[in-house]
């Protein structure tokens, strides 16, 4: 069973007396354990289907299935659940709440899933050890280095243990050397840990780092191709 | 499912984060609540104050009072015209079944003298059952009897003011005062009452039988008259058919055609009082209202710095709901955010209005009183505000879209 099945999905924002159609009737299919890259210059519909695909937005036409389960219109409630309970996003600007401590960041998923306290601390201390953040635990995100942050954000994705990951441009704010050292995360994540990545991004170097590349234009799929390593 | 200690721990970071702006919107709920308690702690003092004099005086009280003359075209006005007789008040004693007792008055005032002490002071003459009608005790001693008011013997009961300025902590019963320097026997001692609503000292009296009064001490060109009678009905159910017997009784006794008006005046004194009284409730509701105002005032500050608070965070609450938050999750991390800032608002104001009306008490001497209701009604209020106030704010944040707030600098 496909992880992301999408048939015909359109998005379009009426525009004045025009519309735009930010995604033309997008069909993929992402089978649970790849590692896709989606690319595409801004306005070609890549960060639309991201959207889509992570339940933040909803598609004014087509189908979306997600574990074979069919994502249609569904309340604010259901689709905050399904965000909860299946999917993990990392973005570009990190987004960790301030004045929290990196513990607590990584916790915040399993506020919303009825985890108890003791529980939802081993998790996030697990998760944050995986990623190299040991003795972190009470450091609040103005304390921690970029790629560090994006390291806890990785955590708070990888908590709930959702099958898919969505990483909007994951690197955008960070160096060359720390953008390598996240990239690498990913890859042992997938590898290792079986997940579905899902990576938005713009630069080539990132997306070589994936196993198949999805190039957007004008909301539409114009290529689709894994990557020869 | 809503995880309320988590969420709990969310609001009060926010608040400490922002320690001066949650502090100044405390304070407009502070002020709100702890105005109220004070001005209900002095409302209901004053009301307190009034119902006890009511009670001092003595209750169901309907006092008759003479009718007025008329000289040279004048009318002198109540109580000028002696047309109440000693009759009158036993007639009315005996046959009005509404009323329970009756004490015809005659007084006055006058120098009261023992050893090398003396005292002016007021001397009430009337009968035996002037003690039940006025709801005076007596400390010690007995009252005076029938007996004594046929034989108009020299006898008196003295209130507490007057016994101390005579006698100091000498024991008065058995001893001989003189009253315009004719001896009476103190053959008993009145327990204390306290000020009457006009503030006149009611412990400041001697009462005698009135005969003695009229006889012998003030002397009286009419004899058999009296300057008033006060009755007290059985019951306050029983004042209106109290009032229309004695009425009805005195027309009677004073042979008076249907068509000549009445030569006395009944009033039921409880009703004047307990007018007094509600006045002051209303004052006291009044002093309430115009605190609670402020307490909405507070309420909308808070309103105020929760809307501000949501914009601020709309980045934050676009992450919590990008990983799972549900509408109810982000509504009660501001409800509770507001519901928190009102109700420590709310203890800090019950404290500090607790301790003002005490302060009131103790250094301006108004009397205040602190009921468990106002408190919990007050910090009951103050709760209702920020669920309301918090309401709005927090409604605006569950519906932010997701990906707006995400990406909102």
């Amino acid at each position: 069973m496909a992880l992301i099945e999408t048939d015909r999905l359109s998005k379009i924002y009426p525009v004045g007396e025009t519309s735009v159609r930010a995604l033309d009737e997008v069909s993929v299919t992402v089978q649970p354990g790849e590692f896709v890259a989606i690319m595409g210059p801004s306005g070609s519909g890549k960060s639309t289907f991201m959207n889509v695909i992570g339940c933040l937005d909803e598609p004014t036409g087509g189908g979306y299935r997600l574990e074979g389960v069919d994502i249609g219109r569904r309340d604010r409630d259901a689709l905050a659940e399904i965000r909860n309970r299946k999917i993990g996003f990392v973005f570009q600007g990190f987004n960790l709440l301030p004045r929290t401590s990196a513990l607590e960041n990584v916790e915040l998923p399993m506020l919303y899933n009825g985890i108890g306290p003791k529980e939802r601390r081993r998790q996030a201390r697990e998760a944050l050890k995986m990623l190299g953040l040991e003795g972190r635990e009470k450091h609040h995100p103005n304390q921690l280095s970029g790629g560090q942050q994006q390291r806890v954000a990785i955590a708070r994705a990888l908590v709930n243990q959702a099958p898919l990951i969505l990483a909007d441009e994951p690197t955008g704010n960070l160096d060359t050397k720390t953008s390598v050292e996240i990239m690498e995360l990913f890859v042992k994540l997938n590898r290792d840990a079986g997940r579905t990545i899902l990576l938005v991004t713009h630069e080539p170097d990132i997306a070589a780092f994936s196993g198949r590349i999805i190039r957007f234009l004008d909301g539409r799929v114009i290529s689709d191709e894994p990557v020869r390593h | 499912m809503i995880n309320i200690p988590a969420t709990f721990r969310i609001s009060l970071r926010a608040l400490r984060a922002n320690k001066m702006r949650s502090g100044l919107t405390m304070l407009g709920i502070i002020i709100g609540v702890g105005a109220v308690i004070v001005m209900l702690a002095v409302g209901s003092g004053a009301s307190r104050r009034i119902s006890q004099q009511i009670a001092s005086m003595g209750s169901n009280l309907i006092i008759v009072m003479p009718g007025s003359s008329t000289a040279g075209g004048l009318r002198m006005g109540a109580g000028t015209q002696s047309t109440l007789t000693l009759g009158d008040a036993e007639a009315v004693a005996r046959e009005c079944t509404a009323v329970a007792d009756v004490a015809p008055m005659h007084n006055g005032a006058a120098q009261i003298v023992y050893g090398n002490q003396n005292w002016a002071t007021g001397i009430e003459g009337s009968g035996p059952g002037i003690l039940n009608v006025r709801d005076w005790t007596l400390a010690a001693g007995r009252p005076f009897t029938d007996q004594d008011v046929r034989s108009a013997t020299k006898v008196c009961l003295l209130g507490r003011t007057a016994a101390d300025n005579l006698f100091g902590s000498a024991d008065p019963l058995g001893q001989i005062i003189r009253i315009k320097k004719i001896p009476f026997v103190v053959i008993g001692v009145l327990a204390p009452k306290g000020q009457s609503m006009m503030g006149q000292d009611q412990d400041d009296t001697v009462i005698v039988p009135i005969t003695t009064a009229q006889r012998k001490i003030f002397g009286t060109r009419l004899p058999g008259m009296v300057r008033h009678i006060v009755v007290k009905a059985r019951s306050a159910d029983e004042m209106a058919e109290a009032e229309a017997q004695i009425t009805e009784l005195l027309r009677e006794r004073h042979r008076l055609t249907p068509r000549e008006e009445n030569d006395f005046t009944v009033r039921n004194l409880t009703q004047i009082m307990q007018a007094a009284e509600q006045s002051t409730r209303i004052m006291a509701l009044l002093l309430a209202a115009i605190a609670s105002v402020s307490l909405l005032v507070g309420g909308i500050g808070i309103m105020n710095i929760m809307l501000v608070s949501v914009t601020e965070r709309t980045r934050e609450i676009g992450i919590r709901m990008a990983v799972g938050a549900k509408t109810w999750d982000i509504r009660l991390q501001f409800i509770i955010e507001a519901l928190t800032l009102s109700l420590i608002g709310g203890v800090i104001g019950i404290v500090l209005g607790v301790t003002g009306a005490k302060l009131l008490s103790v250094l301006a001497g108004w009397s205040t009183v602190i009921s468990v209701l106002s408190v919990l009604l007050a910090f009951g209020f103050s709760g209702l505000v920020g669920l309301f106030f918090g309401f709005y704010p927090a409604y605006k944040a569950s519906q932010l879209n997701p990906i707006d707030a995400l990406h909102y600098e």
